[in-house]
């Protein structure tokens, strides 16, 4: 039997019998992704389907003056609410998603036919009030355009007068690429799992073999050390594949869980969609395995090794973040940067847009380069001589 | 046989091992002695591959450790300071382990292996895991994965350090036995009386040199000293971080 079999069977039974790193490989870091995307999921649409259809309730400020608009308003699902005393405090203070104020002056403005005001006081860095501000202004526009156009039909003109240009909104936003624009986190789980899945193992052999002075015994024996290296990162891919597989295996399993028809959204987590994420994902395993392994290299307990590897862990967010914070338009070069080619592809995959090939092959060489790199400096740190020195 | 010609090591500004000389031959127990800190386990480091020297030449049945370090490591059997075993092993399984790193047949290794599970006398703990092992069932499976590949050069860093009357005098008697099979056997210790006991050649190091190089008898007339106690306390000048 070779010395890297050895390494790797080895490394797979001793962590097969570790409760803690198999719960985080097999349990908690595959369904972690799932179980949080479902449950989110379910919270914004069901919040998102009763603002849109629940009667909601508004504070108007001097509703006596305007019994017309306060019934169209009422009409439209929205009650009108006895005034506030302080209106810019309540909403501030997150009493009340918006206030509607009628100037004083509304009837008398009114009856001479001059444009009255009606102010909407509302905080836009509130997302969750965004709903209840869009209807309220939508009702008093097309409540303010029926009267005006009432009042050029009295004076015998057309309607159409007044409005020389139209707005006709044609979406080519399909179904499915909705559905995408929603689920732009979800690169962020896969992602997550592989490196929660190999980092328990990744400590083990690094950090944690060293704590246990078991490095040293281990570099006596006529082994070169790239060989043991490699035994162990493949070790380490193999807990981070299976924890992959189980993930994609578990997301198959969301749209059950989700009322995506309720929004007109299709979510397709087929096995297409699966087999595409892997491949994806592959340079990932091999990139995620050899840095974990270099950063704990440095360590010289489990205990920092951990440390260092949950600021690690920080990184594969910053493209999910960046994505959704500065939605870029996606550039060539940017499939072969690793982590975030592979947000793009699966972005682009649940948009139901695929992956090209070219897309997918730019993807596979720069993951792999970096993953080599990455290979390459856990070799170099581990010919190093301090690294079997426990004491 | 092993032969340590000129050994320098420093870390920074700290000369661990400065100048060390000696040679350890077949069917002899080479004792290296010295206080803690003298670069003992700097010495053997050396020995095993583990650290490169900066000057100075090992050979080990005549192959330079430095060229041809894997050639070296296998014709060695290393008990070092860091005994560090797996605990989600068995002591069978730890052994098993660098048998199979040492590339040997099944049939071989599970013959070895048992021939020193008997030897060692560690038959009740062999199938269960390490962890939560005494301090002696310690260095037993650690002796007995060490010696898996049937080395004749042994090497051992403080083999009795934390055991207890019973299981150093097992030991001792252990590597009485390596020795009567003909192998080199090198170990390191801080503690006179079983350096005495045991050594048919005492390597005495102090301040990363060697001091010392003779047979017990030798030693004795070389100081005057009726006891070997006496002798290495004159030649070391003291006998700080020595033990009796």
């Amino acid at each position: 039997m070779s010395a890297f079999t050895a390494v790797y069977w080895k490394e797979v039974r001793e962590n097969l019998r570790d409760r803690r790193t198999l719960i985080n490989a097999l349990v908690t870091g595959p369904l972690l992704g799932p179980v949080m995307f479902i449950m989110l999921m379910n919270v914004t649409i069901n919040r998102e389907i009763a603002k849109a259809d629940r009667p909601i309730a508004v504070p108007v400020i001097g509703a006596e003056l305007a019994p017309n608009l306060v019934a169209a308003l009422k009409s439209a699902g929205i009650d009108a609410q006895p005034a506030l005393a302080d209106p810019e405090n309540a909403v501030r203070e997150q009493r009340t998603d918006i206030v509607v104020r009628i100037s004083p002056d509304y009837a008398k403005a009114w009856n001479k036919g001059q444009t009255v005001q009606v102010e909407l006081i509302y905080d836009s860095s509130r997302r969750d009030a965004s709903t209840p501000v869009m209807r309220v202004r939508s009702v008093v526009e097309s409540y303010g355009r029926r009267e005006g156009a009432m009042r050029l039909i009295a004076r015998g003109l057309s309607p159409s007068t007044a409005w020389p240009v139209q707005v006709a909104d044609r979406d080519q936003a399909t179904s499915q690429s909705r559905s995408g624009l929603m689920f732009s986190f979800l690169p962020y789980f896969f992602v997550l799992t592989v490196f929660l899945g190999g980092m328990y193992l990744a400590i083990d052999l690094t950090a944690g073999e060293r704590e246990r002075q078991s490095l040293e015994p281990l570099f006596v024996n006529p082994v070169a050390r790239w060989k043991i290296l490699a035994g162990k990162l493949a070790a380490i891919c193999t807990f981070s594949l299976v924890s992959l597989l189980l993930t994609v295996g578990a997301f198959m399993t969301a749209p059950w869980f989700i009322p995506t028809e309720k929004l007109g959204i299709a979510l397709d987590l087929g096995w297409r969609f699966s087999g595409q994420v892997i491949v994806l994902m592959l340079p990932l395993i091999l990139l995620l395995a050899a840095l974990q392994s270099l950063v704990s290299a440095f360590a010289k307990s489990y205990r920092e090794a951990q440390t260092y590897l949950s600021i690690l862990m920080i990184i594969p967010i910053l493209p999910s973040v960046l994505l959704s914070v500065i939605p870029v338009r996606a550039e060539p070069w940017m499939y072969t940067v690793p982590l975030l080619a592979q947000n793009l592809g699966i972005v682009q995959l649940l948009r139901g847009d695929g992956v090209p090939g070219w897309q997918l092959g730019l993807c596979l060489a720069g993951g792999f380069v970096a993953a080599v790199l990455a290979v390459w400096g856990a070799a170099m740190l581990y010919r190093s001589e301090r690294l079997a020195i426990s004491g | 046989m092993i032969e340590v010609r000129d050994l320098h090591k420093a870390f920074g500004d700290v000369r661990a091992v400065n100048g060390v000389s000696f040679t350890a031959r077949d069917g002899e127990i080479t004792g290296l002695l010295g206080p803690n800190g003298a670069g003992k386990t700097t010495t053997l480091r050396m020995l095993y591959t583990l650290m490169k020297p900066d000057a100075g030449q090992v050979l080990v049945d005549g192959v330079d450790a430095y060229t041809d370090a894997l050639a070296v490591r296998r014709r060695l059997g290393v008990l070092p300071d860091a005994r560090g075993l797996y605990k989600r092993l068995t002591a069978a399984e730890n052994i098993d382990y660098f048998g199979k790193l040492h590339g040997m047949e099944p049939a071989l290794l599970a013959q070895r292996r048992e021939a020193l599970i008997d030897g060692l006398d560690m038959r009740d703990i062999a199938t269960r895991r390490t962890e939560g092992f005494s301090q002696g069932q310690r260095v037993k499976t650690a002796i007995a994965r060490a010696l898996v590949h049937d080395p004749r050069n042994v090497l051992l860093d403080e083999p009795t350090n934390g055991l207890d009357v019973m299981a150093t005098r097992a030991m001792r008697r252990f590597m009485r036995q390596l020795k009567d099979e003909g192998r080199c056997v090198l170990f390191s210790s801080h503690i006179m009386q079983e350096v005495a006991a045991l050594c048919d050649r005492i390597v005495v190091i102090a301040h990363g040199r060697v001091v010392a190089d003779e047979t017990p008898a030798a030693l004795l007339a070389q100081t005057g000293e009726s006891s070997l106690e006496d002798a290495f306390v004159k030649i070391i000048g003291t006998d700080e971080g020595l033990a009796a």
